[in-house]
């Protein structure tokens, strides 16, 4: 293990870091809110990246691929909210996952149906191709540092928009105590509409700028999608500032830990025993973080709801 | 929820004769299949798919134990399923083919499985408890995929089916219909007489109002975590059986979609009643066959039925059967 590739991964992990915070802020904002537990947010990521390979490949230019699967997004999130979610909101968690675990089977099997179950790939965007020097012996692809300046750029924007608008004072009130919200004369569905159709376009956006470095395949959503809880779960429910801190926290344990867990365990085990070890621990690290934060910290690391 | 307790006051002796009526019709039913079978001629097929149906059902009443009686809505059940799927076959594939040690074996692994992420989880309440259950299965499905000494990623194939105190007793699918019809038939009668108890009324009692168990004197706690340790111990018992049934292991068996599917069992066939949890995976498995059957894409018919189904047919199959006899 050396310097560079130990920064290499720390950049991978802040990247994969940022796609979860997209992905986890809609979704710890819906549950702040609403107390809706939405199994189907990881579908939102699924699609936004179809879309943008189905757009790109009609389109052949990513960038106007990525304009056009943004609204997209947004309407099949507001589609699925008035077909289905709307209907869940006075139910208990349990019926929440359950339903929302349909829509999941529906439209893991419909994004098969249509584009059909080998994996679609989208080509990296010209402009972006490529890697740059960062450090001497350090290259970098430019796509993935775009990746993060993107992540970054919206983590601000929604910074702005929770903390230092009237929205997001909203927003924050309702994540807190609702009903108190909606005495005092707020249309907390309407409210609700906007968060949730906002926190499907960030998902759908996550996806859209993955679609490129990864392959879009039916139940990508999934795995995705859990990570996902484990962030919010972390960071506290209904809490931007926790879910970005815990979406660095895990992409980073996660990236770092596959990439070196084998090697440090060889300074105590012998290699073989080290590297089989490695490998089995390292996509746990994760689950043992979580539960080992629960354990001190039932609601997480920065709790909401007093 | 709280009306489906509700629904189960201290029964007078006419209800309490009627609420026999139902498991008795559906255990009549699955000592008949295998003579329904042989006479429908194809044997073979009816009586695996009844075999899976009693199997799943075993881990649907295991579930029901704490989802419907606790209201600790798990969803990392599958894990014990794999537990008891692989203790099967990691013995068997050192040569330790006896069902007398493997399933021992599994239960004490659930046990403890369920003792130690229990303690944690139980610490956590509502959607917290949903997800770090889910984190804790999915902990365990890499683990299990990363073993690469047993197969990882492919699972693993039995050698043979086990066998009891060295005799091959479970070698005819016949056999293993009857092992798993009694597994599931006295984890039944365990399970009525576990909510009967005194155990039974705190565990209900702490799902009603945790607050005033505690002003009565009853810390939920240790009764949530003894149920959830029981819980695992039977879906660890129904993972030895699939194991066997199916001769194959896999982390598939593990996935959270399983555990998804079981709580879609327990729902569709109506929240703590045990054996409607038995029908619920009856009417799933026989669901998924027939939509299988239909089309290539019979998830996207699944999907929008369980929709349907959380939105309107609330209590399950038990509630509608429930309903209509009042009526």
């Amino acid at each position: 293990m050396n310097a560079t590739l130990l920064l290499v991964q720390a950049l991978n992990g802040l990247q994969f870091g940022l796609i979860l915070f997209l992905i986890a802020a809609g979704l710890t904002l819906v549950f702040g809110v609403m107390d809706f537990i939405n199994l189907a947010h990881g579908v939102q990521y699924m699609v936004g990246a179809y879309l943008v390979a189905a757009f790109t490949a009609w389109t052949g230019s990513f960038g106007l691929a990525l304009l056009l699967a943004l609204p997209s997004s947004l309407a099949f999130g507001l589609l699925l909210e008035a077909v289905v979610f709307r209907h869940l909101y006075d139910r208990d968690h349990l019926d929440q996952v359950l339903a929302t675990f349909g829509v999941i089977l529906f439209v893991d099997e419909g994004v098969k149906f249509v584009w059909g179950a080998a994996p679609l790939n989208v080509p990296v965007p010209d402009v972006l191709s490529g890697s740059i020097e960062l450090m001497d012996g350090l290259l970098y692809p430019v796509y993935r540092l775009a990746i993060i300046l993107a992540g970054l750029a919206v983590g601000a924007l929604l910074y702005v928009l929770v903390h230092h608008t009237r929205v997001g004072m909203l927003v924050r009130a309702g994540a807190s105590n609702a009903a108190m919200v909606s005495a005092l004369g707020v249309d907390i569905r309407r409210l609700f509409r906007l968060v949730f159709g906002f926190g499907a376009m960030l998902a759908g956006l996550a996806g859209a700028m993955v679609a490129p470095i990864l392959s879009v395949e039916p139940g990508m959503g999934d795995t995705v999608l859990i990570l996902a809880f484990v962030v919010i779960v972390i960071g506290g429910i209904g809490s931007i500032r926790g879910t970005f801190l815990a979406a660095l926290l895990i992409g980073l344990v996660d990236t770092v830990g596959r990439a070196f867990a084998p090697d440090l365990l060889r300074v105590m085990l012998d290699p073989a025993t080290a590297s089989q070890t490695g490998r089995a621990l390292a996509p746990m690290l994760i689950y043992i973080l979580m539960a080992s934060v629960l354990f001190f910290r039932p609601s997480g690391l920065f709790p909401t709801k007093r | 929820m709280s009306d489906l307790a509700e629904a189960q006051p201290v029964l007078s002796t006419g209800a309490r004769r009627r609420d026999l009526v139902i498991p008795g019709l559906l255990f009549a039913a699955f000592a008949a299949a295998p003579f329904l079978a042989a006479a429908s001629g194809a044997e073979g097929y009816v009586l695996s798919l009844v075999t899976r149906v009693m199997i799943y059902g075993l881990a649907a009443l295991s579930l029901d134990l704490i989802l419907g009686y606790g209201a600790l809505v798990s969803f990392g059940h599958a894990a014990f399923l794999g537990i008891g799927a692989y203790a099967v076959g990691i013995l068997a594939s050192h040569g330790i083919r006896d069902a007398l040690v493997q399933v021992p074996v599994a239960l004490v692994a659930s046990a403890l499985f369920a003792l130690v992420t229990g303690a944690i989880s139980l610490r956590t309440k509502g959607v917290y408890f949903i997800m770090i259950t889910l984190a804790f299965s999915q902990m365990l499905l890499f683990f299990i995929r990363s073993l690469a000494a047993y197969g990882g990623d492919d699972g693993l194939t039995l050698p043979a089916r086990s066998l009891v105190a060295g005799q091959p007793l479970l070698q005819s699918d016949g056999r293993l219909y009857w092992a798993s019809l009694a597994c599931l038939a006295g984890t039944y009668l365990l399970c009525r007489s576990i909510v009967a108890s005194r155990f039974g009324r705190v565990l209900r009692g702490a799902k009603e109002n945790p607050t005033r168990m505690e002003a009565v004197g009853f810390h939920p706690f240790p009764y949530q975590l003894v149920a959830y340790v029981i819980s695992g111990m039977i879906a660890g018992l129904a993972g030895c059986l699939i194991a066997n049934q199916t001769e194959f292991v896999t982390p598939a068996f593990m996935t959270w979609q399983r555990s998804g599917e079981l709580i879609f069992m327990v729902i569709l066939g109506g929240l703590a009643s045990l054996h409607g949890a038995v029908i619920g995976a009856a009417a799933f498995l026989l669901l998924e066959e027939q939509l299988q059957g239909l089309t290539e894409q019979w998830r996207m018919i699944l999907g929008p039925l369980l929709i349907l189904v959380v939105l309107f047919a609330r209590g399950g199959i038990m509630g509608l059967l429930q309903r209509g006899r009042h009526v």
